[in-house]
């Protein structure tokens, strides 16, 4: 065994977003290399900003990701507003919350059914599960539905959220709206304990390499998603302006998205990462799921980010139900409506400035800068995408993944590994793109 | 009788507009009885080598590479679908042929470019001949779900040419020149029932526009309002950059 051949060459992995390859070569035992090469051909989104308004930035960053729109439009509008020194009402930022809790909600049940489910059930798509838990697809479809039916009444729409702009809300649900988003949340929860049973039978593979976890930490009782200092596992703590010394992006050879690192040769970010290092600040729903699941902190298993995902589902459905219930109770202002476009009537005050968006998105921490001018016209961006954070991470993974599987067949590691790049819920069109295993040299 | 063959495939871009299908909740389960799902690389790992009744194609063409798969799709599907504004219009991503490329490639990637094929931003109109066109970032699922409709059919099916103007006065919205915005509601392509202005934003023109737009209508408008004509033409590049001239083959 020890002086075995292996060469595994995955072409555009799929149920990932986005092209990428796995390319493992081993040699007499000697593993050569092990890649998770990025293969998307860049957009370029950063040199598309220049020259762009800032009140332009939120539309056109949501068409990084059609999977986390949302996340990427709450980073650019946080971005944009703090480079211009706006700060956004209370009012804003709790609807703010609850678009993220919904894009959470919405990301995670389409990665735990459609993209990981049918990996550990031993089928290969969603088709496959029909055949045994038809229940479970309709389900799934039916839950991700009620998800974009929230966010409809919210924003517009899920995929480009169309209300959500640097200044607030271009409209605001009034009290038949916010019971329209209560009944989709009820419904939700009340999809929500079957979900459990499933996940609960499902056996993940068993293997664990200890990493740097980074995810947003505060001081405050709550679970931190959209605001927050970043803070690791390895004790780092740091404020978000700081962000460029957290990720210490390098270029490596074989991939169009950037690498990062941090106390360790890699750090991990997502679902899992939040979960320990703020697992104690979980709805209590949440947590007792998580004792349910066997999920402790620090959990170093990165299968098991499905489990986090999936108890992260319980904690924002709960608080997406609080913060409508508030709103029922309170009402909203309705005079705070924002007027969307560029700004035209200078009804927001505009500077020169650089601004930071930090914020939890389903994938992970994700960080939006943008620097602009007096005019607020963009002089220079910067995105630094989960996935992107993950890929140094990954490739660890499967670095030590492989010489501890080397008992099986060809096919059998090509599915571990897949597997493990899907627990990331890898969002490659994100990172630029990623997905094929390549066995070069078994 | 065997159900018609219906594939996804994706070249450059945010893969919105195939998350929009899984977005139409059970219904989705109603298509699938009505036809065989037998690529869609986004959420199935099953292939297909044989013949596709119907592919829908995302994404723009950026590369040789994507131009040639785009050229085999074309080849072995019977009807070709342009999904989307990236594949309709080279969408956002059409933002790139106005800027040089050295210029993206330093801004993006410093000194540190490590090659790799990137090419001016092309629809897939550009490339190969589109039978259909679903326009839109993103696509709007009624409309997804009434085009597949009209093919299973075998109905005609055209996509929206009047603008988002006349959708959005059906609405009865405020127009937005009113309330003090720029909207390109007056030459974009509609069908998308105003849906930007219906929730309080402007149109940004992702439908590109309308194949006869009434451009002095727009200038009067925007004339009215003490605007420059030439405003509307470099808002409309945010998804038309691909179109405009000296692009394409």
């Amino acid at each position: 065994m020890a002086s075995r051949n292996l060469s595994i060459n995955v072409e555009f992995i799929t149920r990932v977003e986005g092209h990428g390859h796995i390319v493992i070569d081993m040699d007499e035992g000697v593993l050569k290399s092990c890649q998770l090469k990025v293969v998307e051909a860049p957009r370029f989104f950063e040199a598309l900003l220049v020259g762009r308004s800032i009140f332009e930035a939120q539309h056109i960053t949501s068409r990084i990701c059609g999977i986390c729109a949302c996340g990427h439009s709450l980073a650019s509008i946080q971005a944009a507003e703090d480079a211009i020194g706006f700060i956004p009402s209370e009012q804003t930022v709790l609807l703010r919350k609850l678009l993220l809790h919904l894009e959470n909600l919405d990301s995670h049940i389409l990665h735990i059914y459609l993209l990981a489910a049918p990996d550990l059930v031993g089928v290969k798509s969603f088709m496959g599960l029909m055949k045994d838990h038809s229940g479970a697809v309709r389900r799934a479809l039916r839950m991700k539905k009620y998800c974009n039916d929230a966010c409809d009444i919210l924003v517009g729409r899920h995929v480009h959220p169309i209300s959500c702009v640097v200044g607030g809300f271009t409209k605001l649900p009034g009290l038949k709206e916010l019971k329209g988003m209560h009944a989709l949340l009820t419904l939700i929860r009340e999809d929500l304990p079957p979900t459990v049973e499933l996940v609960s039978s499902l056996k993940f593979p068993d293997f664990v390499r200890e990493t740097e976890y980074v995810a947003l930490v505060n001081d405050s009782g709550e679970y931190p998603m959209l605001m927050g200092d970043i803070g690791s596992t390895d004790g780092v703590r740091k404020p978000k302006g700081e962000y460029r010394s957290i990720t210490n992006e390098f270029v490596v050879p074989h991939s169009s998205a950037k690498h990062t690192r941090l106390s360790r040769s890699s750090y991990a970010v997502g679902a899992l990462a939040r979960f320990n290092l703020n697992h104690d600040k979980l709805h209590p729903k949440a947590k007792e799921l998580a004792a349910s699941l066997g999920l402790k902190p620090v959990c170093a298993n990165p299968y098991l980010n499905s489990a986090a995902q999936l108890v992260e589902c319980v904690h924002c459905s709960e608080e997406a139900i609080s913060i409508v219930e508030h709103f029922m109770a309170n009402g909203l202002d309705q005079t705070e409506v924002a007027l969307g476009g560029l700004n035209e009537k200078g009804a927001i005050p505009v500077r020169a400035g650089n601004g930071v968006g930090c914020v939890e998105v389903p994938r992970g921490i994700l960080f939006h800068n943008y620097e602009v001018d007096d005019r607020g016209i963009i002089t220079s961006a910067n995105c630094i995408i989960p996935t992107g954070q993950n890929l140094q991470n990954i490739e660890d993974d499967m670095e030590k993944l492989v010489p501890e599987i080397l008992d099986r067949s060809d096919e059998e590691i090509t599915l571990a590994l897949e597997m493990l790049v899907r627990a990331y819920d890898p969002c490659i069109s994100c990172s630029t793109h990623f997905l094929e295993v390549k066995f070069v040299n078994r | 009788m065997t159900r018609p063959k219906v594939a996804f495939f994706d070249f450059s871009c945010c893969e919105g507009c195939q998350l929009q299908v899984a977005n139409i909740g059970e219904t989705l389960l109603d298509v699938l009885a009505l036809v065989e799902l037998v690529e869609f690389r986004e959420v199935m790992s099953e292939k297909w080598s044989g013949r596709y009744t119907v592919t829908f194609a995302e994404g723009s063409i950026n590369n040789e590479e994507s131009a040639q798969k785009l050229r085999m799709l074309r080849d072995r599907s019977d009807i070709l679908v342009a999904y989307g504004s990236c594949a309709a219009t080279g969408g956002v991503n059409g933002m790139q042929n106005r800027i040089p490329r050295d210029n993206l490639i330093s801004t993006v990637y410093g000194d540190q470019w490590g090659g790799g094929e990137t090419k001016t931003v092309r629809a897939i109109h550009q490339v190969v001949k589109v039978d259909y066109t679903l326009f839109g970032c993103p696509i709007n699922p009624s409309e997804f779900l009434s085009l597949l409709k009209a093919i299973l059919g075998g109905i005609s099916w055209h996509a929206s040419d009047n603008a988002v103007c006349v959708e959005c006065k059906f609405n009865e919205n405020v127009c937005m020149y009113d309330r003090g915005a720029t909207c390109l509601g007056p030459i974009t392509r509609g069908g998308c029932n105003a849906w930007c202005v219906n929730n309080g934003n402007v149109c940004y023109g992702c439908r590109g526009m309308v194949s006869n737009p009434n451009r002095a209508g727009a200038e009067e408008v925007l004339l009215t309002h003490g605007l420059k004509p030439e405003l509307i033409a470099a808002k409309m590049g945010m998804y038309t950059g691909a179109l405009e001239a000296g692009n394409g083959k």
